[in-house]
């Protein structure tokens, strides 16, 4: 009966009003009188802040140049980012040895684009590669030895120092997660405690608490003359504090697993590493991949922290810089430059966490 | 029988103090070919980056010094950035070897455990910054102010002190970092902004017009800044005093990085011999070569030549030094060496 009724109509197209430009317009910017209000106060927002930062940033700004004095004082002066690149990309490792960490960013990029483009073989082993030897061939290339001459920690630092931390931070991190995370939800009482004590601990005190007992505290304990170096010191404390927060990230996708897969792994007769590995796990991670980048964003923002130890990352050179005398006064150049390459990092990290959400929504 | 059981416990505990302290940090030092210098996360004039990524400032002098009047090079030094909190930990942890990173001499940091303040290379103090405008020539004029400072530092109990003495009201605007409190003062938040004398010429230069304002002529507080070593060991605090004591000495004998080597050729005043390691005596009694003094001066510079190198009026940071404490004591300043002899 509904048929039929459907079938005499003639179909009539909607109203100009409410399709296109104008029809989304009004239906999500001007549909009652106070999102009429809150629509012109955010377009009077952007009005008010657009035009001026694009004049200082672009118009107004100095490009070419080498020296403070060649800035126009209305508009930002970028030749600070440009004569200072060096230093804020690499610190204060010697220009010479650069080509070491140039080479490997190389390594890495040539790695990452090739796991990126789909159906190529042997991507096992690139990653295999990537996650086993490229760390202990990065710390041979950054820190010396085998014939390279030996730079120290302290001279790391810019750009390169944070990913660094945020690199070390994100690939151990993950392992001894889900290893906490296991733990916590083991039968065995022992281990089900210690992962819980350790959770909590490191959950409980601020990741800046951390570096600070790692850096102030840890060397008082030691006898006189012993040191451990600053850096390793806070790699340790940035690796346990995120693995603490992804082992509860974990255990989140572990306990929204239905119980029939555990049974019905265990019914196939799997050992309990085998029913994790090959049945509980995949699915789970899967299930959390959002909330697992979200940590590693988290993390990758984090190591901004390291300034309060005396470690100079990204953040902390850039504003190191600045305490140059002949370049005083460009904070805010800096800050800019700081939040942008910032932002590219961590969109990039959540484009890709979307991509693969995508390629792995395979289950439901 | 008490007493012969406490001698033997004072024996047994004095064998241990004194095999703790038999390592000495010169011999260490020399072992090693080098020492590490604890300096600050950049603090323009005092320690702080160049354009190549060297660190230069008049902190940064006092350790090229030592480390030539060691190895008879400045370049034999290791140097470590330290945020204010954890310098005196890595002091006493033995991390660094002197801590050279504008810290106050005051009696409580010189008396606690482990740290003994070898000189003072550079007399700071408080004061305040107004705009011209204002009409305010003198720090008298504050009451009722608002007060631009950073958050939990000397610099605010100073301050506090000085208005309470002075029976004046204020009002405390307070910040974490000196960048964001220099931008709310030159949007004009606070009437007056107040730090260290040398940070405020060092921070006058990033205001949007640096001549619109200016630094009143009182000093609320004393501020000497010098180099610090781990208590316990006076060989080490020796080399460091010294090192400090001849580039002021130098300077008062008309002895500079340029003119070194010429001078020291043709002396015939005594003192100018011994500073130029003609006349031996001073090398032996700091275990240093007799040149040490001369390396000091040739290389790194006396004490005129590095305060107008990083933080003189002809820099950026601009601290003029006539009329000020860190003149020369002939000069109406404070700055004066004990005899190096």
């Amino acid at each position: 009966m509904n048929t039929e009724i459907k079938d005499s109509i003639e179909v009539t197209k909607p109203p100009i009003a409410s399709i296109g430009i104008i029809g989304w317009l009004r239906k999500n910017l001007f549909s009652s009188w106070s999102n009429t209000i809150l629509t012109l106060l955010g377009i009077y927002i952007l009005y008010s802040i657009i035009p001026s930062f694009i004049s200082w940033a672009f118009i107004d700004a100095s490009f070419v140049g080498s020296t403070k004095q060649e800035c126009s004082k209305e508009g930002a002066c970028w030749i600070f980012i440009k004569e200072n690149l060096k230093l804020i990309f690499y610190g204060l490792y010697p220009s010479e040895e650069l080509w070491r960490i140039n080479s490997m960013y190389f390594v890495l990029l040539v790695c990452g684009i090739y796991i990126l483009i789909p159906n190529l073989k042997y991507k096992g082993w690139v990653g295999s590669f990537l996650l086993i030897l490229f760390p202990i061939l990065s710390v041979v290339m950054f820190s010396g030895g085998f014939g390279l001459e030996t730079v120290e920690t302290r001279l790391w630092g810019g750009l390169f120092l944070t990913l660094v931390i945020a690199g070390v931070g994100i690939v151990l991190s993950l392992p001894i997660g889900v290893m906490l995370a296991l733990g916590r939800r083991s039968k065995l009482p022992v281990v089900s405690l210690l992962s819980t004590i350790f959770i909590e601990i490191w959950r409980g005190v601020p990741l800046i608490t951390v570096l600070f007992m790692a850096s102030n505290m840890f060397p008082l304990f030691m006898p006189e003359g012993v040191n451990f170096d600053k850096l390793i010191r806070a790699l340790i404390g940035v690796m346990f504090f995120s693995a603490a927060y992804l082992a509860e990230v974990v255990r989140g996708g572990l306990q929204a697993m239905p119980k029939g897969q555990y049974e019905a792994a265990q019914a196939m007769g799997l050992s309990y590493w085998r029913m994790m590995a090959l049945v509980i796990l995949p699915q789970s991670l899967k299930m959390v991949i959002p909330a697992i980048i979200g940590s590693f964003i988290a993390i990758f923002k984090d190591t901004t922290l390291v300034l309060v130890i005396g470690l100079f990352d990204f953040l902390g050179i850039i504003q190191f810089v600045g305490t140059n005398p002949d370049w005083l006064g460009f904070s805010h150049e800096g800050y800019v430059f700081a939040a942008v390459i910032f932002w590219i990092f961590c969109f990039g990290m959540s484009r890709y966490s979307q991509n693969l959400e995508k390629k792995l929504d395979t289950g439901r | 029988m008490i007493i012969r059981k406490l001698t033997i416990l004072s024996a047994i505990i004095s064998l241990f103090t004194v095999s703790a302290a038999t390592a000495g940090t010169l011999d260490t030092v020399k072992g090693q070919g080098f020492f590490n210098c604890g300096v600050s996360q950049g603090v323009p004039g005092f320690s702080n980056p160049d354009s190549d990524g060297n660190w230069s400032g008049i902190d940064v002098d006092v350790c090229r010094a030592v480390s030539a009047a060691i190895f008879g090079t400045p370049d034999n030094v290791k140097y470590v950035p330290l945020t204010a909190k954890e310098r005196f930990t890595a002091l006493q942890s033995g991390e660094i070897d002197v801590l050279s990173r504008n810290t106050t001499w005051t009696l409580s940091r010189d008396a606690q455990i482990g740290l003994e303040f070898a000189g003072v290379n550079f007399y700071d103090g408080q004061g305040f910054m107004v705009r011209s405008d204002s009409g305010i020539t003198s720090a008298m004029e504050l009451d009722g102010a608002s007060v631009c400072t950073n958050l939990g530092t000397t610099t605010e109990l100073n301050m506090a002190d000085f208005f309470r003495a002075n029976g004046m009201s204020y009002e405390p605007v307070v910040f974490e970092k000196a960048d964001e409190v220099v931008n709310a003062y030159d949007e004009g938040r606070c009437d007056t902004y107040t730090t260290d004398k040398s940070g405020l010429a060092a921070q006058r230069t990033k205001l949007a017009d640096p001549d619109a304002h200016v630094v009143l002529p009182e000093t609320i507080s004393k501020e000497p800044l010098g180099p610090v070593v781990r208590e316990g060991d006076g060989d080490w605090a020796d080399i460091v005093r010294w090192s400090l004591n001849a580039m002021i000495e130098a300077e008062e004998f008309g002895l500079d990085k340029g003119s070194a080597s010429s001078t020291c050729a043709t002396t015939g005043n005594p003192v100018v011999a011994r500073l130029c390691g003609k006349e031996g005596g001073n090398g032996a009694a700091l275990n240093l070569g007799d040149s040490w003094s001369y390396d000091i001066i040739s290389q790194v510079g006396n004490y005129g030549d590095i305060y107008e190198a990083n933080v003189g009026a002809n820099t950026p940071v601009g601290l003029a030094r006539a009329g000020s404490p860190n003149a020369s004591y002939k000069n109406g300043g404070v700055l004066y060496a004990p005899p190096a002899r």
